[in-house]
């Protein structure tokens, strides 16, 4: 019995092993499809970050801290935060909404509503950004209107946060939904019979149950705003210094043989996305165990 | 507080659940909902707590149109079916919210809250409980929770959702007495639904059996399980037989009985229901006249069961299952074994108009599945 963990690594002989688990698969075979499964991830993940990091710091640290600090990178890295920082709270607090008009109330047209929240998933971003082109831009729908009145949205800063806003639109809305479809509506229901208002319910009932998974899509949600490449290149019109936004910079640094530069801006995009990856597992793990938790307390 | 609804109906989409309720609910008067599932008895409850709005009729609490009223005025608590606890409180936190959420003008203060809270928790036992939170509680502790934060705001009426539904049968008795004395010692009114007979005649004041949206008989326990109105209603509160006959003239011959029948039941082909314990049974030509009407035909021992003071007889009666419960020593003193046949009485036979009887085609259901369970007989 207390052997038996040990008994599932791999190493270990197969002959004794075999009447006692339930894996039938050879030795051989286990050790082939674990070191193709490590091959693959080696090549199509760690590799690339090696070489994200290593490129970026060839010509030293030195050089990799002027990289960041040249005027037009800092100015895309401003860009890029601002942005997220706009687009963040807004989708956070549209997918709050949306999560709970679908799921607490019923109404006509509900269906069509959690599809559309699925569009900007199925659509791809570049299609996202030339949508608000045409909407926009001079030649589209509302551009002339737009321009009498001098408001410039394409090729500046409005575009870029309207496309973000775009594609992060599902994360925050898809991560409430089904939890808050299985969750129901009875604690709200309880706290209506029990005399709290609206804002009430919502502040001390039905975002307290959701609040890992809001912050997991808020999370997701940032990730992409930081990283969203397609639909703001068609919208930002890559005027540098202005309308450039970190992913468009590594872009226009790589066109500029700037490799050491695109590396190193790529590197902070990479060092974002991981420090994502890690407080979404810790959450994930958080969240998994809440109940443990509650006992503690 | 006194509740009353008149003429409520309800649709959900095209279903009716409710169809023109009338009932009142006097002051501190104890009501239980009987009903098996998807008669409408929680919609009406649901709609005396104003979670949902009926398509006509009139909601009346102490008089006032309650329809118009806030949930705060309303002054109603409600214990939901599984609880609705607040997961993410402690149990105290869960007892406080209602008073907490007041407006600062009607809040109490801090200290106020939590001699309050203290109060509720060991009125329902749980006092040593407060930090908890619901995952670390038993279901009945659960209830118990559900039930002090319902307390918590004061209420004048009180409406439990199949209170007792997820409970085991001993938790179950045990907090039925005590939501008995609470209601006694608070002076509220409270009306509860469910679906189990047993709880309904025990607990209640009064009862209204309901069905298909409509309200079958209202009257005490008493009432209801002697005096059942409508063959819905017999069938619901215990095992049946069923037996054909007509009527005629206001008349129905039985047995060797001819026995009047209720005014008002049209004449015609009938049916008459009586339980098991009021099936008489005697050795075959042995008969000595009672007063209970006696079957010409004998019935023929199909399965006898004893536990403890009762036994359980099965006969078959003209092809048709019997059940018939009689006490041990009435089984001993008969001596009846498997294959044995015997006369039958009918004591207290309910006669109803056969299309009524068929209208609770639900129950006739019920009553074929249980004749099915036994079907290899075993010796006694």
């Amino acid at each position: 019995m207390v052997d038996l963990a040990s008994d599932f690594v791999v190493e270990r002989p197969a002959r004794r092993d075999r009447r006692l688990l339930p894996l039938t698969e050879s030795f051989a075979v286990r050790v082939t499809l674990i070191a193709i499964a490590l091959l693959f991830l080696g090549v199509f993940l760690i590799l690339p970050l090696v070489v994200v990091f290593s490129e970026a710091l060839r010509l030293g640290l030195r050089a990799y801290g002027a990289a960041l600090v040249e005027p037009h990178t800092l100015a895309a890295i401003r860009l890029t935060l601002l942005t997220a920082i706009i687009v963040v709270p807004l989708n956070a607090a549209f997918g709050i909404a949306a999560a709970w008009a679908i799921t607490k109330f019923n109404f006509r047209g509900k269906d069509l509503l959690i599809t559309l929240i699925d569009l900007p998933f199925s659509v791809s971003p570049v299609i996202g950004g030339m949508v608000f082109v045409l909407l926009f831009g001079l030649q589209g729908v509302l551009g002339p209107w737009l321009a009498t009145h001098g408001i410039k949205i394409v090729f500046a800063i409005p575009g870029i946060v309207i496309a973000t806003l775009f594609v992060t639109l599902p994360f925050v809305a898809r991560e409430l939904i089904p939890l808050m479809q299985k969750q129901g509506t009875q604690q709200e229901e309880a706290a209506l019979m029990l005399g709290a208002n609206g804002w009430q319910v919502l502040r001390r009932v039905t975002l307290p149950n959701v609040k890992w998974s809001l912050l997991y899509g808020i999370l997701l949600c940032n990730g992409r705003a930081i990283g969203e490449f397609g639909a703001v290149a068609v919208v930002s019109g890559h005027i540098i210094g202005l309308t450039n936004t970190m992913p468009l910079q590594v872009e226009v640094l790589y066109n500029d043989y700037a490799f050491a530069a695109a590396f190193a801006v790529a590197s902070l995009l990479t060092l974002m996305a991981l420090a994502t990856l890690g407080l979404k597992t810790w959450l994930e793990w958080r969240a998994g165990a809440l109940p443990a938790r509650t006992r503690l307390h | 507080m006194r509740l009353e609804v008149k003429d409520l109906t309800k649709h959900f989409e095209s279903t009716l659940v409710l169809d023109r309720i009338n009932l009142e609910i006097r002051e501190r008067e104890f009501v239980g909902l009987l009903g098996p599932s998807g008669s409408g008895k929680t919609t009406l409850l649901r709609i005396f707590a104003g979670l949902v709005f009926p398509d006509s009729g009139q909601v009346l609490i102490d008089g006032r149109d309650a329809l118009a009223l806030p949930f705060e005025e309303r002054q109603i608590g409600f214990v939901f079916q599984s609880y609705a606890l607040f997961n993410h409180m402690s149990v105290f936190e869960n007892v406080a919210f209602g008073l907490k959420v007041r407006s600062r003008r009607k809040r109490p203060t801090k200290r106020e809250i939590e001699d309050r809270v203290r109060q509720l928790l060991k009125l329902v036992q749980l006092g040593e409980l407060e930090s908890r939170f619901p995952a670390q509680l038993s279901g009945g502790q659960r209830q118990r929770v559900a039930l002090a934060r319902a307390l918590a705001i004061d209420p004048k009426v009180l409406l439990l959702d199949e209170p007792f539904g997820a409970l085991d049968a001993k938790v179950r008795v045990e907090l039925r007495r005590s939501l008995r004395d609470i209601h006694d010692a608070t002076g509220l009114t409270t009306v509860f639904v469910t679906h189990d007979q047993e709880e309904a005649l025990d607990l209640a004041d009064r009862v209204a059996v309901m069905n298909q949206g409509c309200i079958e008989q209202i009257g005490t326990p008493t009432q209801i399980y002697e005096e059942p109105q409508t063959p819905f209603v017999f069938d619901f509160l215990g095992r049946t037989n069923s037996f054909d006959c007509v009527i005629e003239n206001g008349h129905v011959r039985l047995g060797d009985k001819v026995l009047a029948v209720e005014p008002g039941t049209p004449d015609g082909p009938a049916v008459a229901f009586v339980r098991p314990h009021d099936i008489v049974l005697s050795r075959a030509g042995n008969a000595q006249p009672t007063d209970d009407a006696r079957l010409e035909k004998p019935a023929v021992v199909r399965f006898v069961s004893a536990l403890g003071q009762r036994a359980a007889v099965e006969l078959l009666y003209e092809r048709k299952l019997i059940e018939a419960e009689t006490s041990r020593e009435k089984l001993t003193e008969l001596g009846l074994h498997v294959g044995d046949r015997c006369s039958i009485s009918l004591r207290l036979p309910r006669i109803y108009a056969k299309a009524d009887a068929d209208r609770t085609s639900g129950a006739e259901g019920q009553r074929g599945m249980r004749l099915r369970v036994r079907r290899r007989p075993r010796a006694a």
